[in-house]
């Protein structure tokens, strides 16, 4: 199933109609949400003058308790307070037509391109120069947008996804006194993120890597005024800027070695390298690097939990949808690199697999609903590498499509239970935490809306059949148990002495245990919220109530995506999954023949550098094996958990035991952090600081110096502690040091 | 038109805008002194408006040296496009320290017109110094700017500070114009000769001669000192922190600019015969800047503090433009120097904007709330801390991107991962001041605090922000420019360009 | 290559040591008789008045710095007008260029009034 031979007969179709296809207004999806974050913009400038100047005018008496981890700041709640109910000013209303407007736009034209695309069958990217960006001798990059199968499928899913989540969050924040900034960093948030799916170069594709890095930060730290956040924000940041160092090197090696950093140019060049020759080897691991710090693997995912801090929208749609599977999008853009170097690729399926495995452990035992729902964000891109690293690109796709809707409704979910939660507490000034799961319970009875579609969510990325996770995890996990068979071309290579087949064992039981414990918490998750006795408080239960259409609307559509977004690759070659073939969208795998001319160089690639494989043989057994972990999961959560017993935050601890204690502090791994990397920066800072600058070789001044120069009758006889003493010494011993090494060389 | 020296009255064709602006200073400085007399008073905003008249009449005298070709490469004074890009951005520099004066001398009470007259004749210093082909114009130029600038510091003489920080300058200054000189007088003492074309046959035979080495090294010290390479860093803090804002923000950028030109001229191009000589040290210094000063200025609580150990960070990225020692290197030297140039006398202008009357202590908590209260300046000033990061979407980006890439075409790899590292350590401090002006709320008691940067100012601020985003979009047009500039510089018969790495 | 500087390294060996020699030697052998007489300042035989570190107007300063430029402009033009004839016209304009310069210097003291005492 990962290797589907293409018919010729169809190729040959394709060649015969290949540029009758001409995009429709390409660049009008990217300048869309660009247009809209213009309009926002203003309107936020407007707004935020306006508030200023309210805040000013009423005595600032901030109300509320300080580092309080409530939804809304506290300086929300005083501005709100202090604004006069009653008429929205115009700033709040236009938002709320043009941000998901625009989205809405530049989805129809995404669909209108799809219909014209899936008329041809397009072997070629469709390239679109605008201008010449960096002219530099033989350093050219173009300003130039690429459209093909898989620009389109991220296009479709960013854009899609993104007007839902623009429309929930007009219910979910218009009452925000930052709604217009929010909702114009959600725009630019959507361009960013267009132009890196869309870019024809990796100069382009890194702009909107930055892009939405900057978005990324801005909206962490939307609520600002709690430390908590800015800190989150500038976490996000820093963490990415590692990974965007690998970016940036693996870039400028792509441009030594291969002279051209434009994907048609790159891609096509890249066989010329040495099959897993360290120089492949090295681009792809750093374009990993850059990979493994914004889709949050190990040991880079530390931001990821802390990005929770941002309205929860932004981490549906940046933070689980869309933003962090760039990391895979730009692995499967370089399959033709990856496929180079096996090597690489199976070090990405390998931190894959243990990354989905290790955030699974932690999200076991997490009481702030959104904290799981991250967790289990970073394992399920785990298992998308997991299947980018074994070759198996369409599978990683696939999956990242499934995630995107079932992952995105659930986020959407908590945030409605979060929305209502809080708007209770806020009816009753009550100061409980509105995302801890302790605070919950019971809620399908006033929320029955979110509790079916997270209903429907959970199943789904449980795995169980015919949900779209069943289809997309089976195949990763799938491709894992074929490749241990040997049957995958990764499976001749070797990472540390280890061969390929026998790694790919190794990620699929990591795989299957981490689908297990994905299973388990995510039936934590809505056992401890939706069942039970509420633990709300009396007062507070008056004024649960279900959400507005607003935000039901997008639940409830992606819901439904979540339930048939597998149909679009039932693969009738697998047995099990061939039973769903009869609903299947698009014919037989479409995903596959749809993706395949993306994918083509890898494969030729490995046609060329690797012995023949034997053919694929599709067991049954595996995917028994996956229902069954699944099911498990979610039956074993319905035993061992009483949400009945469970208590409030107050009557409840955090954790029992050590391996409770562990798993609630995360492995302790942002400890280890602070101690190995933070704290000797910032003492290396400071020696830097004292000893060259200041303070310290006054010392040595005074008592190599001075004193000899005492003792040779040179000084007046009395030592001058003036610092510029210092500074002339320190740059005589920078004129020995230079005249010494210059002369000795 | 072609000059050939051969009359001394070619020189006064070839150093035309120098000798504009020369002439202007002076009319600047008798229009001052004929308005006021010896009374203590403010001087004229006319003053400032013709200073910045004279940068105009000049740039387009600079614009026409274009037009002009030298028939051989002897002259003192070189006559080609290096130069012209050059001279622009030294001007820009004066213009921009010029518009953000304007208020801020009044508000500290030394609107007096020598500022700006001395200013004009530091800048006059500043482009000899990027046209200097002989070490003795090389060192006229040098003093005539440091001469300017030592009283410019200090120029608000009652402020403990500025005096102080002038002092040390001067001390240190002077100290290292020794050096420069004595480096002069050996390389003479071996070649036989100052000027650099003539110098340049002689480099194969020179090698093994210590006399000239030690004359290149103390050169290298005299220039690493103008520049602010570390070690000899050590007066930039206090002097930079001392002096006025705008005097800062043009010895961060004009003066850095001018001196780096110098560093190519004499180095890149004219002592390319003996790379292999000054590189291995340089790229140490090169090393200890960019990661000495980014982690010191992690400690940092005052904003000008920190920028200013920020310029000494960019001064260790530029030199690994200098180190490529080739084309691509003076390109990307002369793009980065543009974009730093605007980026950086923007911050600085934004620094005046937050200041407090006459006090500019500038902790980083003045900021807070400052991108609220101030939507406009606060963007530019987020504009200019991300573009000295280097984060894409500005033009810093583009400029480093430039810099590594002719880094790695000089097979300087170790360099380029190092500036991309460093340049990731400073990040955090950059981050700090835009988390600080936007997520931490003002005190209440700062509400009506106003901005103090006039209406000039803050245009001249929008439109270096403005072009520091057009300079990551649409670079082109720059890069080509820039790329065309360097072209003569290392195509003229007698380098020894390609000798070297 | 450096050998040929040997000679003056050993001049300046040479002298130093007699310099130094010099002072020690008179100071090793010589009485040494500490009087009020000899330890107070030598002024043309008068009593010393008071302290000589004694501060005085920044006038003389201004005119000593006045001094200065003037003094450098002798310096220049004497040995201009020495060789007046052999550099022509290109001199000529040279010099006049200096004394123009000079000459707005000039102007700038007399309008600021450092050339007034009072």
């Amino acid at each position: 199933m990962i290797l589907r031979v293409q018919q010729t007969a169809e190729t040959v179709v394709a060649e015969a109609q290949a540029g009758a296809f001409e995009p429709i207004l390409l660049g009008l999806i990217v300048l869309l949400p660009l247009i809209g974050f213009a309009i926002n913009g203003v309107a936020a400038i407007l707004a935020a003058r306006t508030a200023e100047r309210r805040r000013w005018s009423s005595s600032s008496h901030h109300g509320g308790s300080e580092g309080e981890a409530d939804e809304y700041s506290n300086e929300t709640h005083s501005v709100m307070d202090a604004e006069p109910t009653g008429v929205v000013p115009w700033t709040h209303r236009l938002p709320s037509l043009v941000a998901p407007g625009v989205m809405l736009l530049a989805f129809a034209l995404a669909v209108a391109n799809l219909f014209g695309m899936m008329g041809v069958e397009l072997e070629e990217p469709i390239v679109r120069t605008y201008w010449s960006w960096i002219p530099v001798g033989e350093l050219q990059v173009e300003a130039a947008l690429q459209l093909d199968q898989l620009s389109l499928l991220m296009t479709l899913v960013v854009t899609g996804v993104g007007a839902l989540i623009h429309l929930f969050s007009v219910g979910y924040m218009s009452h925000d006194p930052g709604y217009p900034r929010y909702m114009a960093y959600l725009n630019l948030f959507v361009f960013f993120m267009l132009v890196l799916v869309l870019g024809a170069s990796f100069p382009v594709m890194f702009v909107g890597w930055e892009g939405v890095g900057l978005c990324s930060y801005l909206l962490i730290g939307f609520w600002f005024s709690e430390k908590a956040n800015a800190d989150a924000g500038k976490k996000a940041f820093i963490v990415n800027r590692i990974g965007d160092f690998g970016f940036l090197i693996a870039m400028l090696l792509i441009f030594v070695d291969l002279g051209a950093l434009g994907y048609v140019e790159v891609f096509e060049r890249a066989p010329q390298l040495d099959y897993a020759g360290p120089v492949v080897t090295a681009i792809c691991l750093f374009l990993f690097l850059g990979a493994v710090g914004k889709s949050a693997q190990i040991p880079l995912y530390v931001w990821l939990p802390d990005a929770m801090a941002g309205p929860t929208p932004v981490s549906a749609l940046i933070h689980a949808a869309t933003m962090v599977t760039a990391g895979v999008y730009l692995v499967v853009r370089a399959s033709t690199l990856f496929a180079m170097a096996p090597a690489a690729s199976l070090l990405v399926a390998l931190v894959g697999a243990v990354t989905a495995l290790f955030a699974a452990t932690i999200g076991l035992k997490q009481w702030d609903i959104k904290k799981v729902l991250a967790y289990s964000t970073i394992s399920q891109l785990g298992f998308m590498f997991a299947a980018v690293g074994m070759g198996a690109y369409v599978a990683g796709v696939f999956h990242l499509m499934t995630h995107a809707f079932f992952k995105a409704c659930l986020f959407l979910g908590s945030g409605a239970v979060i929305h209502a939660l809080h708007e209770a507490m806020h009816a009753t000034h009550s100061h409980a935490d509105a995302q801890d799961m302790r605070n919950m319970g019971g809620l399908r009875r006033y929320l029955p809306i979110t509790f079916a579609t997270m209903a429907i969510a959970t199943l789904a990325i449980a795995g169980v059949a015919p949900f779209a996770g069943f289809f997309s995890k089976d195949e990763i996990v799938g491709a894992a148990w074929i490749g241990s068979a040997g049957e995958l071309p990764l499976s001749q290579a070797s990472l540390f002495g280890v061969g390929g087949g026998t790694w790919m064992g190794m990620i699929a039981i990591l795989l299957s245990i981490a689908a297990f414990l994905t299973a388990f918490y995510m039936g934590r998750l809505m056992l401890y919220t939706f069942f039970g006795p509420n633990r709300t408080g009396e007062a507070e239960r008056q004024h649960l109530h279900e959400v507005g259409w607003t935000m039901s609307v997008p639940l409830i559509v992606l819901a439904v995506m979540s339930t048939i977004g597998g149909f679009f690759n039932v693969d009738s070659l697998v047995p099990i999954v061939n039973l769903f073939s009869p609903f299947a969208f698009g014919g037989d795998a479409a995903l596959h023949n749809w993706l395949h001319p993306v994918i083509i160089g890898a494969e030729e690639v490995w046609a060329s550098n690797t012995a023949a494989i034997p053919e694929v043989h599709h067991a049954s057994w595996p995917i028994l094996l996956a229902i069954l972990v699944g099911v498990a999961g979610l039956v074993l959560a319905a035993v061992v958990l009483k949400p009945q017993l469970l208590g409030t935050p107050e009557e409840t601890p955090a954790y029992e035991g050590n391996l409770e204690k562990v798993l609630y502090n995360k492995w302790y791994v942002d400890e280890l952090y602070q101690r190995i990397v933070v704290r000797p920066v910032w003492g290396l800072s400071r020696a830097f600081y004292s000893v060259v600058d200041r303070g310290t070789i006054d010392g040595i001044i005074d008592g190599v110096l001075g004193r000899g120069a005492m003792l040779l009758g040179l000084s007046a006889g009395r030592v001058q502690t003036g610092q510029v003493n210092t500074y002339a010494f320190i740059i005589i011993v920078g004129v020995i040091v230079v005249l010494g090494s210059i002369v000795v060389m | 038109m072609t000059l050939d020296f051969a009359s001394q009255a070619d020189y006064l064709l070839a150093l035309l805008p120098e000798i504009v602006l020369s002439l202007w200073a002076m009319l600047v400085l008798m229009v001052d002194v004929f308005q006021k007399g010896n009374r203590v008073e403010a001087s004229r905003p006319v003053v400032a408006w013709l200073s910045l008249a004279g940068l105009v009449v000049t740039a387009a005298a600079n614009g026409w040296l274009l037009t002009i070709e030298e028939a051989a490469v002897t002259g003192m004074v070189a006559v080609d496009s290096f130069r012209v890009f050059v001279n622009f951005i030294v001007l820009i520099a004066a213009a921009l320290a010029i518009l953000i004066s304007i208020g801020y001398l009044d508000r500290r009470g030394i609107n007096r017109g020598e500022f700006y007259a001395l200013l004009l004749f530091a800048t006059v210093g500043m482009m000899l110094l990027g046209a200097a082909r002989d070490l003795i114009l090389l060192f006229l130029a040098l003093e005539l700017m440091s001469v300017a600038l030592y009283v410019l510091v200090g120029f608000d003489r009652r402020d403990p500070r500025s005096s102080e920080g002038a002092l040390k300058y001067f001390l240190l200054g002077s100290f290292s114009s020794g050096f420069l000189l004595y480096g002069i007088a050996l390389v003479f003492g071996s070649a036989r000769s100052t000027n650099l074309s003539a110098i340049v046959p002689l480099l194969p035979s020179l090698q093994e001669s210590p006399m000239f080495l030690i004359g290149a090294g103390l050169l290298l010290v005299g220039l690493a000192f103008k520049v602010a390479v570390m070690p000899f860093h050590v007066w930039t803090p206090d002097a930079y922190d001392g002096a006025p804002t705008p005097v800062t923000a043009l010895m961060a950028t004009g003066v850095k600019a001018a001196a780096f030109a110098a560093f190519i001229r004499v180095f890149a191009v004219g002592f390319a015969g003996i790379y292999n000589e000054w590189s291995v040290v340089l790229s140490w210094l090169a090393l200890l800047t960019m990661f000495g000063a980014n982690l010191i200025a992690l400690t940092q609580g005052s904003v000008k503090r920190m920028l200013a150990y920020s310029s000494i960070a960019h001064a260790g990225y530029l030199l690994v433009a200098v180190l490529a020692a080739n084309a691509y290197g003076a390109a990307a030297f002369l793009f980065y120097l543009l974009v730093y140039t605007l980026m950086t006398a923007g911050a600085f202008g934004i620094v005046i904007a937050n200041s407090r009357g006459a006090n500019e202590l500038n902790k980083l908590d003045d900021y807070a709330g400052f991108g609220w209260r101030e939507p406009l300046l606060g963007a530019v000033f987020s504009i200019f801390l991300l573009s000295l990061a280097g984060f894409p979407l500005t033009g810093g980006f583009i400029g480093k991107l430039y810099i590594l890439r002719s880094s790695l075409e000089a097979g300087n790899v170790e360099l380029a991962v190092s500036l991309v590292l460093a340049s990731v350590i400073s990040y955090f401090y950059y981050l700090r001041v835009v988390v600080v002006m936007y997520m931490r709320p003002a005190p209440a008691e700062e509400a009506n605090r106003t901005v103090l940067l006039t209406g000039p100012g803050q245009l001249a601020m929008s439109v270096s922000a403005v072009a520091v985003l057009a300079l990551f979009f649409v670079p082109g047009w720059v890069l080509d420019v820039a790329q065309r500039s360097v072209a003569s510089l290392f195509t003229v018969p007698g380098t020894f360009f390609g000798l070297g790495p | 290559m450096l050998r040929s500087y040997l000679p003056l390294l050993i001049l300046l060996g040479i002298s130093a040591a007699q310099a130094v020699g010099m002072v020690v030697v008179s100071q090793v052998l010589s009485p040494t008789k500490w009087t009020w007489v000899k330890a107070s300042p030598y002024e043309s035989g008068i009593d010393p008045l008071g302290s000589t570190r004694e501060r005085f107007s920044v006038k003389f300063y201004v005119v000593a710095i006045l001094f200065i430029v003037f003094d450098v402009e002798t310096v220049f033009l004497i040995p201009w007008a020495v060789v007046m004839r052999e550099v022509g016209v290109a001199g000529f304009v040279a010099a006049a260029m200096f004394i123009f310069i000079l000459t707005v210097g000039l102007i700038y003291e007399w309008r600021k009034g450092a050339l007034e005492w009072d």
